[in-house]
């Protein structure tokens, strides 16, 4: 019974927090928002108190229940885990705990997300490699699925679908998702779960507090028939046999080992403060060899197909320009905040629906998300990405807010400006929905050219996007270090 | 068995019920005998006083438009005017209290006058007032003689020994002259009315009494209006016209070029206390079939009034309209009109702020006259102009049209709808880097269009207006 809920919120969980990453509407959030913000690494960032409380006193109270329900990557890896058990039972057995391998990099993972490189450390937090994946991997067929709705849709004049550009945002977070994937995995498929409970950081805090749950599993020794059927399909690899313990730390309170034991000897009961026997085994330590899978990555990147009918004119692809300083969506408040409290989740990348926001590929903010305008612009009334960002990297902030706030500044190319050259243009200052920029006369040519009041802009790309010149804008916004108030 | 035991037998479920006791308050009432609208009222007209105390009828007969033989507006079509059944208007009007009559000589390709002439003869003078106008646009009758000639050849035309109203016509627009060089608007009116001499001879024509009341219509640069006005006191303007409608009142920029707005003409004549002759209360048409949700708000508020007629109740709101021209090609028309006029009820402040917003929303609104003939493509900077227009078009026929979202739910619920199918429509219609957004103004397009649309300005506008449905203004 204990099992079967379990399974059942794991998987109302799972589905919520997937929805939520490959949410194209924007809707979405306002309904599944939440189980992003009650993930555990993020609510730390994010200083939500509240929330890591709850998911401490869950965890005191009952184990690591968090690990099995709320947790996508755990869910994910017990669907693994699931699948090895059809091809491969008995696999498990009982091994001491890594507690060594689990130390080290809790601590490495803690003394570099307080060095501020945290674009290195979250590659191992849960949520975000889970985010990265669903992003990255199960997003675009997520989208093509939706494309092919609304193309019927399209034929019976229904509104109800409407088509999003699958796009490669960067080849670098493809590879990254990839690997994650395949690695954890092909982990789980053969050692279930071994990523939590030597590796993930939020596994081995709340181990060090699970070991003293109020409630646990307990093997009743009169009624154990010593079948070892237990230990040998749990996937924490946490129940000694012989000593009839189960280790609480690394147990992620899945409940399977209730239902397989045929003598109904384990119990999860309440055992209250009783302390937590540990003791050593003699089984050898097992060596684990990470295999790294060769990633094949199989993506085409399809050149951007433009139907030419004769009628229209051929649009060449924008090309990013180089900054000197990165976009960070308004809310971040600054490349220092931003950088301290991003996990790369994607979540925010997901849910951009104006094709701004892409993971970046520098090494100091590797698959942290940055803007940019080939695509769209960051559109006035839109603050989807604070809306969703559940580690407080974006904060929230009002349509209102965002009119005010200065990520960035326009920068003109006066060497590839349309009007400069004495064409009839003035599209962003015509466009600009600050009124940042005029159409000024040029005293050296006498033509006419834009002119940014720094003071006005908000950065916002809009300029940037409509600018005719292609692959390079003869505008385009620069970043600012401290975003300002306006 | 009979219709009440069978639904007894049948029924027993609430909805039976419900039926027979309705069917026992009225038993086999018979209510669609049809002529809901019943008669066309004779004797209700709305009158007004000129300066001199004649009662004007409110509807005036505008002639600009009388019908072809092939049952079309003459104002187009080249057939020969359909007489018989002009008399028959004509007498209707007439006998259902409409006594004004408004031509002009070039109406109708120049055959206006002439049946007007016809149809008004068959009645007694004291029946009708005529007006017309001095129409010496052209540069060939800009002298003296040849404008003497042309309102002597309108008495003729129109049977008659005087007119009742005359007007200088089109005061405001600019003439050419003999080289085809255009002439600005105050020029124009110099080289018409004052070089030869003719102002001072209608004045004088006036006191002969040939003229009842003399007077001017405008169109065009208000700088001659102002100017006309402030002769007023040496002149003394018998009446104005000009155009006026929910639209123009203040809107006349966005819906009709260069006229200064309606709110502010007649402000100026309501002034100097001269009675104001309208024109254009449909604007051509276009307030008889507006778009959808408007015509929801007029209906939800009078079923059965026609959407005209809420035009012409605003055209004649104000106390110093004289009256109202509507240029009449169906009986229709005219019976609908007399209707709303018989008698004319003001409309009130609720009514006239529904009229405003629906102003506000039309103007946001006009349809593109795209053809989609693609002579403007392939736009340098890969716009799809006709695809623009044709998704915008099509939103505007099929009531996509999104409006100010006021209170109720059922209301924002139609508006979430509405706003959906137009932008999500936009982006499955036209490709996003295409859309009216990259429109830079280059104007390229605009020389190729044979429809001779402003096409940078029409993209700027629907650029505009998808800007304001995404940031929620709308």
């Amino acid at each position: 019974m204990l099992r079967k809920i379990r399974i059942f919120l794991a998987t109302l969980f799972f589905l919520g927090i997937t929805l939520l990453l490959l949410d194209v509407t924007g809707v979405l959030h306002l309904y599944l928002g939440w189980m992003a913000k009650m993930q555990f690494l993020q609510a730390v960032l994010a200083c939500n108190v509240v929330v890591v409380v709850g998911l401490l006193l869950l965890t005191l109270l009952f184990g690591r229940i968090y690990c099995s329900v709320i947790c996508p990557l755990g869910v994910m890896q017990d669907c693994f885990s699931w699948i090895g058990g059809k091809v491969w039972k008995h696999r498990f057995h009982y091994t001491k705990a890594h507690n060594w391998l689990r130390y080290i990099v809790l601590a490495l993972f803690v003394v570099l997300m307080v060095l501020g490189f945290n674009a290195v450390a979250v590659l191992i937090a849960p949520y975000a490699a889970y985010g990265r994946i669903a992003s990255s991997l199960l997003q675009p067929v997520y989208i093509w699925v939706n494309n092919l709705l609304a193309t019927a849709a399209a034929h019976f004049d229904s509104y109800a679908f409407y088509s999003v550009d699958v796009w490669l945002k960067s080849g670098v977070a493809l590879i990254v998702a990839a690997v994650t994937f395949v690695l954890i995995g092909l982990l789980s498929f053969r050692w279930g779960r071994l990523w939590c409970n030597t590796i993930c950081p939020v596994g081995s805090v709340l181990g060090l507090v699970s070991r003293f749950s109020l409630f646990k599993p307990v093997i009743d020794t009169e009624k154990c028939k010593g079948c070892g059927m237990c230990g040998k399909k749990c996937k924490a690899m946490c129940i000694d046999m012989e000593h009839h313990k189960i280790d609480a730390s690394r147990c992620v309170a899945c409940m399977d080992c209730l239902e397989n034991c045929k003598s109904d000897a384990i119990k999860y009961k309440f055992v209250g403060c009783a302390k937590q026997e540990t003791e050593e085994c003699d089984s050898s330590r097992r060596k684990f060899v990470v295999t790294t899978a060769a990633v094949t990555a199989g993506f085409a990147v399809s050149a951007q197909e433009h139907k030419v009918d004769g009628g229209l004119a051929v649009i060449e692809d924008k090309q990013v320009p180089k900054r000197n300083q990165q976009l960070k969506p308004a809310g971040a408040k600054g490349d220092r905040n931003f950088a301290k409290h991003c996990t790369s989740c994607q979540l925010c990348v997901s849910e951009c629906p104006n094709q701004v926001l892409r993971p970046s590929t520098g090494l100091q903010t590797l698959l942290q998300p940055e803007m940019s305008f080939e695509r769209g612009y960051c559109r006035p009334e839109c603050t989807r990405c604070s809306d969703v960002c559940p580690s407080g990297a974006i904060k929230p902030i009002t349509v209102a807010e965002k009119s005010s706030i200065s990520i960035g500044y326009a920068v003109v190319v006066k060497h590839n400006c349309l009007s400069a050259k004495g064409e009839n243009c003035g599209n962003c200052a015509a466009k600009c929905p600050a009124g940042a920029i005029k159409m000024v006369s040029d005293p050296a040519t006498g033509h006419t050219i834009p002119a940014v009041n720094e003071n006005r802009c908000i950065g916002c790309g809009k300029c940037e996007y409509l600018c005719p010149v292609r692959p390079f804008s003869a505008i385009y916004v620069e970043g600012r270090t401290e975003h300002i108030q306006l | 068995m009979d219709r009440r035991e069978f639904l007894k037998v049948l029924g027993g479920g609430a909805l039976a019920t419900a039926a027979v006791s309705v069917g026992c308050d009225h038993p086999n009432e018979v209510v669609a005998e049809g002529f809901e609208l019943g008669e066309v009222p004779t004797d209700q007209m709305t009158y007004r006083e000129n300066l001199h105390g004649d009662k004007v009828s409110l509807l005036g007969f505008g002639c600009m438009r009388l019908p072809t033989i092939a049952g079309e507006s003459g104002r187009e079509e080249d057939q020969e005017l359909d007489q018989d059944r002009i008399n028959e208007m004509f007498d209707y009007a007439i006998a259902h209290g409409v006594n004004l009559f408004d031509t002009a000589p070039p109406y109708c390709k120049g055959r206006s006058e002439h049946s007007v002439g016809v149809a008004l003869s068959r009645h007694r003078r004291d029946e009708y007032f005529i007006s017309t106008k001095l129409s010496n646009m052209r540069c060939n009758t800009w002298s003296r003689e040849a404008s003497i000639a042309m309102f002597e050849n309108s008495l003729k035309e129109l049977q008659v020994e005087y007119v009742d109203y005359l007007m200088l016509h089109c005061m405001g627009l600019s003439g050419r002259d003999e080289a085809g060089n255009e002439l600005d608007p105050m020029e124009t009116f110099k080289r018409r009315f004052l070089d030869n001499g003719m102002l001072d001879y209608l004045l004088e024509q006036r006191k002969k009494g040939r003229i009842r009341n003399l007077g001017f219509s405008y169109h065009g640069d208000v700088k001659v209006f102002d100017y006309l006005l402030s002769l007023h006191k040496k002149i003394h303007w018998d009446h104005v016209l000009i155009q006026h409608n929910y639209l123009n009142w203040q809107h006349a920029h966005e819906v009709s070029g260069e006229d200064a707005n309606s709110e502010y003409l007649y402000g100026e004549l309501e002034k100097r206390n001269i009675p104001v002759f309208v024109m254009e209360p449909l604007l051509g048409g276009q307030l008889a079939s507006l778009y959808d949700d408007a015509v929801d708000q007029m209906k939800r508020r009078e079923p059965s009034r026609s959407v005209a007629s809420w035009a012409f109740r605003f055209a004649a709101n104000q106390p110093r309209i004289l009256t109202v021209l509507s240029g009449m090609t169906y009986m229709e028309h005219l019976q609908d009109n007399i209707r709303t006029y018989s008698p004319m009820t003001p409309l009130n402040e609720d009514e006239l702020k529904m009229l405003a917003g629906i102003a506000n929303t039309y103007v946001t609104f006009p349809t593109v006259p795209c053809t989609g003939c693609k002579y403007c493509m392939p736009c340098p900077y890969g716009l799809d102009i006709p695809g623009i227009f044709a998704h915008y078009n099509k939103c505007l026929n099929e009531g996509d049209l999104i409006v100010v979202n006021d209170s109720t739910d059922e209301d924002s619920k139609a508006y979430r709808k509405a706003r959906r199918a137009f932008l999500v429509g936009y982006d499955r219609s036209v490709p996003k880097l295409r859309q009216a957004d990259h429109c830079i103004s280059c104007g390229k397009c605009v020389t190729e269009c044979p429809q001779g649309i402003e096409i940078p300005v029409q993209l700027a506008r629907i650029n505009e207006y998808v800007e304001n449905l995404k940031m929620g203004e709308l």
